[in-house]
């Protein structure tokens, strides 16, 4: 099982480091990050696996909710599944 | 990795378009809670709907946490209670507070299934229930109801259509303190179908298994920014990009009910291919119609760009999903739509269009307010138009209108959320009086020789 942390908004020092952190509180391995910044415009899409999670991944969707309230950024974790039903046949 | 582009599209659909499911919900069968004590009865319907349905608010809001797509509302439809309640030699209004109560302790937003289907003539429990229908409605706050008065293979019941103008007004003078809400949960179809999952309509067919999830999804909002990026694109192209992101829509739907069925242990039914507005101002149906060219929803060309919708919405969900099943279409209820509130404020919009539109699209006549002192017979009248529409072209049409009483041409009815608000509408006065008092069944329609 694997999610999409995706996090969008002003570039700050350290996002990278928060979110990983938090991957790393909660036991989920990051696979692949994908980052670009254009023009101050942070955006950052991470695949983590969250088969071998310490807590429950609705938790994880919180925490992770609540780090980009507080840096003042978006921040999505959503199931990979979504994507993939979405845009593949 | 899935594309970036795609995750950051499914991302904007969701946080800027309004895309998310409207309803998850689950079908339960009354038919072994039939006793003829109503108190029995009674019990056995509450247990049942809270042993089925215990799970179902906390699974959809687990599933919309980690999918990241909003369910608006978990929802409960059941069998018809005319039939639950037909042993029972009492008023069912206590299976209406019964269901109220179940509702509420399983913490889901709507109940429907307060239903009749007399498409053919009443049987024990039918008019029992439906006179019933006012006090229930008043009665409770969550409880939908809906009555079948015609389909294709039988034709129309009249007597059914005179009765039901006389208890549409009635339930909206008994919740008059509330707005008239009551006429709000109530609506009349031909050609109603078992699988619904959107209300006032939903119940749980006799030919449906014991419990089963059905999945409605919307996002209308989607298909009008898809289209915006296409202004000078052809009308085959437009159908193209509609049929397209239907797709996406639908397939949301289909693993959001997949996934619901798999924890809750329930067969998963159907995904009803439906773009359902509601009266936030980027999720509306009546502004896909204008994007795609009219100035105002309810000009001429209406029908036809609403017929390419509704057909294109089809097309493009078929594909996405396992099941398909419900209303599938494009709704246009007034009230719910912020494009087509403006558009019968601003006088564009008609209820003659509207019921031309219903010939092309999904349902019917829906959330429309008309005048309180509209005579019961001028409702049958409309009910039997639509009833007539449905029967004739072989699909589900339905009518949802609410007398505001004690109001006229131009005032608003104003019930917040999902429901929205709607302006009172002109409806035509001359009297299908005679027409309705000749009660009687309208045949059903011959299906060749089509002209």
């Amino acid at each position: 099982m694997r999610a999409v942390v995706t996090v969008i908004g002003k570039d700050t020092v350290g996002i990278l480091t928060k979110v990983s952190g938090i991957c790393t509180e909660y036991n989920a391995n990051v696979i692949e990050v994908t980052q670009s910044v254009l023009q101050d415009m942070f955006a950052m899409i991470m695949l983590v696996d969250i088969s071998k999670l310490n807590k429950d991944f609705t938790e994880l969707v919180t925490r992770m909710t609540k780090l980009g309230e507080e840096l003042g950024l978006q921040i999505h974790t959503m199931h990979e599944e979504i994507f993939e039903s979405m845009h593949r046949i | 990795m899935i594309n970036v582009h795609d995750i950051l599209e499914t991302i904007r659909m969701i946080q800027d378009e309004c895309l998310d499911i409207r309803t998850i919900t689950m079908g339960i069968s009354l038919l072994d809670c039939i006793d003829s004590d109503i108190d029995k009865a009674c019990t056995k319907v509450y247990d049942k709907i809270t042993r089925c349905a215990q799970n179902l608010v906390k699974v959809g809001e687990d599933i919309e946490k980690e999918f990241g797509i909003p369910i608006i509302n978990k929802r409960l439809s059941v069998t018809p209670i005319a039939i639950v309640s037909a042993a029972c030699n009492a008023s069912p209004v206590k299976f209406a507070l019964t269901m109220e109560k179940a509702a509420k302790a399983c913490g889901v937003n709507l109940i429907g299934g307060y239903s009749a289907l007399v498409q053919k003539g009443f049987s024990a429990g039918d008019e029992r229930l439906i006179e019933s229908i006012p006090e229930a409605l008043a009665s409770t706050t969550c409880v939908c109801s809906s009555v079948n008065v015609g389909s294709t293979k039988t034709g129309i019941n009249l007597d059914a259509c005179r009765m039901m103008g006389r208890i549409v007004k009635k339930t909206a003078e008994l919740t008059v303190d509330n707005q008239c809400f009551g006429a709000a949960k109530l609506v009349v179809f031909c050609n109603a179908v078992e699988d619904n999952p959107f209300m006032a309509g939903a119940f749980h067919g006799v030919g449906e298994p014991d419990c089963i999830i059905n999945v409605g999804v919307s996002g209308p909002g989607v298909v009008r920014s898809a289209l915006r990026k296409y202004p000078d694109a052809d009308i085959t192209q437009i159908s193209d990009v509609i049929k397209k992101t239907s797709y996406k829509i639908t397939r949301v739907g289909q693993l959001v009910g997949v996934t619901a069925s798999e924890r809750l242990g329930v067969p998963f039914g159907i995904v009803d291919l439906s773009l359902a507005p509601t009266p936030a101002v980027g999720d509306s149906v009546a502004y896909i119609l204008e994007e795609i060219g009219l100035e105002k929803c309810g000009a001429c060309g209406t029908t036809a760009t609403l017929a390419l919708l509704n057909d294109a919405v089809k097309k493009g969900g078929v594909m996405a999903c396992s099941r398909i099943g419900g209303l599938s279409g494009a709704f246009i209820p007034v009230s719910e739509d912020a494009g087509m509130i403006a558009a019968a404020e601003c006088g564009a919009l008609a209820i003659e269009k509207l019921e031309a539109m219903t010939a092309v699209c999904s349902v019917g006549l829906d959330m429309i307010c008309i005048p309180g002192d509209t005579t019961e017979d001028v409702i049958s009248g409309i009910i039997a138009d639509e009833a007539a529409i449905g029967m004739v072209n072989s699909k589900t049409t339905a009518v949802r209108v609410i007398p505001a009483i004690g109001m006229k041409e131009g005032d608003v009815l104003d019930w917040g959320g999902l429901f929205g608000r709607g302006p009172v509408m002109k409806v035509n006065t001359y009297s299908p009086s005679k027409f309705i008092s000749r009660g009687g069944q309208i045949p059903a329609p011959l299906h060749s020789l089509k002209n």
